[in-house]
């Protein structure tokens, strides 16, 4: 019974149930604490600002999963923010999807140069990372000329965009920004679980000497994972200047380190290798919850939020080395054993000791 | 090895001529940079940082990483702060908030070398929290009103020309020249950054040296942050906010390898003259502040790409002279 079981379920998915039962515990929780909790309202605040994060998370996610890190994804969500606002500031005219392009393309330029210097150039990702994260600030901060984006300046059809459902049902709206990350959730889960890009991403993250015997092309897929991350933050960029309207040099400001939380409390093993996009979504809707939630729990301020956020990165990083890396094994060492057995039903597991012991 | 020692040598070398170049060209614009005053003021502007950059070079050799000093410094000031406002007598607050910088190392040491966390996930965790727990004490409250003897500490000549700050650098590096070259201890730090397996099967007590390293440079955060509270005389939640990307950079360039196990604490003390010499001549140019943290993080950027460039380059160079040398030799 306990085999079948095993042979379904990976440890990951136990995981993932384990962050499902915690988001729905602590809703559960403030539904006590706050007047009000469960209303419409706070479902799509929470569902938009979760769409933007996971935009960002899917882009970390396939960063981390090949044992790097990006950090510069704040900076760069800011940036396409700011330069795409500033854009259609000064030309209403612009197509919109002359926009999101222009948004993504600029995130992956700047997703490329950190791809460029990780791979190419053999320097570690966090240090590229740490680097541009205050280039591309600086950059910013520049341009800008300390100038800010302003809402009336946009076209209408952005500023609309927020409101705008795909489809709504007693006042809970599926909101098109939601739809959109959803899609960008769905197509990178596909992307990583069946494609031979995806695979190899694991590949290189679990062994990247290994994946380098066997004849992967490394750089090239580390450099097109920090490509694709850039891309996300710039989708993400756009979505934020669409969700927020008034755009100044501070946009986006530490969503590098929302990212990766989101990432790391999902699952995600930053020793690359392990993890999901679903996982790293479930992140940041924990996350998301719990900052939104505790805005409103009047028990602690606000100001509590950093410190819980940290906390919660340790507790499921500590969990990960603690606890999922035992069952892991313990998992693995059952499915080897009953494939042993599978094949070669004669011999028993004696036998096999014995032939240790030889 | 001998390889490795002149790649060491040559860099330090480089930079020996790249802070040449700067003091030069600083003193070519402005007559009054060379003297003793500004000097003093190059120093005491970033006297903070600088102080870390020592200890971080320790953490970096051993091949981990420290990215919370910033946050540390952030707290243990917040700490001085909330406890001054809460009416507690200044010196026992300066131990405290000291106390609450060996705390915060030890708490990342513990999740680093016994529960086996890289250290880039842990104190990347505690960035965050430790900016959080300052936070928490001064919400958005900008605190000062310290008492007098405790901002001349931060800001007034102590010995000849010099602050406190400065003294307390210099007996520092002494210590840490000491410590990082001399001593068995500085040999394990070494040991361990090359390869912590084989430290491990040498019997150098590797946790025990991580733990330490880690507590040691949560204290020397405190201290930091301490001087800096002094310095500027008040203290907000966002004080030190990003500072850990300074002192990795001044690490790095100083020639310590991100993995481990090389560089020296002279190449350390020559790319933080080169940084702060650096700064201030882009002040004296009228670059803001901003544009400064771009440079400093192209500086990081380059402080480990032509390292590795000249690897290659020089590795293809040998590859190419020893086939030379066999075609002459087969001729």
């Amino acid at each position: 019974m306990l085999s079948h079981f095993k042979s379904r379920v990976r440890p990951g998915q136990l995981r993932e149930l384990v962050l499902i039962i915690l988001i729905i515990l602590m809703m559960l929780f403030f539904s006590t604490q706050i007047e009000n909790y469960f209303s419409p309202r706070f479902f799509n605040r929470i569902s938009t600002s979760v769409a933007i994060i996971a935009v960002v998370a899917v882009g970390q996610t396939l960063v981390v999963l090949t044992r790097n890190i990006d950090l510069s994804v704040g900076s760069i969500v800011g940036f396409c923010a700011y330069f795409v606002g500033q854009t259609l500031a000064d030309n209403n005219d612009i197509s919109p999807i002359l926009v999101v392009l222009m948004s993504v393309g600029v995130g992956a330029l700047m997703g490329s140069l950190n791809g460029v210097l990780v791979s190419y150039g053999g320097v570690p990702a966090i240090i590229v990372t740490l680097g541009t994260l205050a280039l591309y600030r600086t950059i910013l901060v520049e341009i800008s000329d300390a100038q800010t984006v302003l809402t009336s300046d946009l076209p209408e059809w952005l500023l609309e965009l927020p409101q705008q459902n795909i489809a709504s049902a007693g006042g809970l709206d599926l909101r098109v920004m939601v739809g959109l990350a959803l899609v960008v959730v769905i197509f990178f889960a596909l992307v990583l679980k069946y494609t031979s890009f995806g695979r190899r991403l694991y590949a290189i993250g679990s062994n990247p000497e290994a994946a380098k015997i066997a004849g992967f092309p490394s750089q090239i897929l580390v450099f097109t994972a920090f490509v694709l991350s850039g891309a996300l933050s710039g989708l993400a960029g756009f979505m934020f200047l669409a969700r927020f309207g008034n755009i100044t040099v501070v946009a986006g400001l530490g969503m590098e380190l929302e990212s990766v939380a989101a990432v790391v409390v999902g699952g995600v093993s930053t020793n690359g290798g392990t993890g999901t996009v679903f996982g790293a979504l479930l992140g940041a809707i924990l996350i998301n919850v719990l900052e939104q939630s505790l805005i409103r729990w009047l028990s602690i301020s606000e100001f509590w939020r950093d410190f819980l956020l940290g906390f919660l990165i340790l507790l499921a990083v500590a969990a990960d080395q603690l606890i999922m890396n035992r069952i892991r094994d313990y998992w693995a060492r059952d499915t080897y054993q009953l494939a042993t057995e599978a094949a070669e039903p004669s011999l028993s597991t004696s036998q096999g000791n014995e032939s240790d012991v030889q | 090895m001998s390889n490795r020692l002149r790649r060491l040598v040559s860099w330090e070398g480089f930079l020996l001529v790249l802070l040449l170049v700067t003091v030069f060209i600083n003193s070519s614009i402005a007559p009054a940079y060379l003297s003793v005053e500004n000097w003093v003021n190059i120093f005491q502007l970033s006297i903070e940082k600088i102080i870390v950059a020592l200890a971080m070079t320790f953490i970096i050799i051993n091949a981990e990483i420290d990215l919370s000093v910033a946050s540390v410094m952030g707290l243990s000031a917040a700490v001085l702060a909330f406890l001054h406002l809460a009416g507690a007598p200044m010196a026992g607050a300066v131990i405290i908030a000291l106390l609450v910088g060996l705390i915060c190392g030890l708490f990342n040491g513990f999740w680093i070398s016994f529960v086996g966390i890289p250290s880039l996930v842990v104190t990347l965790a505690t960035l965050i929290m430790f900016r959080g727990g300052a936070r928490i004490l001064l919400e958005d409250r900008s605190i000062g009103d310290f008492p007098e003897w405790f901002n001349r500490l931060g800001q007034d000549a102590l010995l000849g020309p010099f602050p406190l700050g400065i003294v307390l650098f210099v007996l520092f590096v002494v210590l840490v020249v000491i410590v990082l070259q001399y001593s068995g201890f500085g040999r394990y730090v070494y040991v361990i950054g090359n390869s912590s397996n084989v430290a491990r099967y040498s019997g150098i007590k590797v946790r025990r040296v991580k733990i330490l390293l880690f507590t040691l440079s949560g204290f020397v955060a405190a201290v930091a942050g301490v001087l800096f509270a002094a310095r500027l005389g008040a203290v907000r939640g966002d004080t030190a906010l990003g500072f850990e990307l300074d002192i990795i950079t001044m690490v790095l360039l100083g020639g310590v390898s991100i993995f481990g196990g090389s560089g020296s604490i002279y190449g350390v003390l020559l790319s933080i003259l080169i940084v702060l010499n650096l700064r201030n001549g882009m002040s004296l140019v009228n670059l803001t502040g901003h544009l400064q943290t771009g440079v400093i993080g192209i500086l990081l950027i380059l402080s480990v790409l032509i390292p590795n460039i000249a690897g290659y380059a020089r590795r293809a160079w040998e590859k190419r002279r020893y086939a030379q040398q066999i075609r002459e030799t087969a001729v």
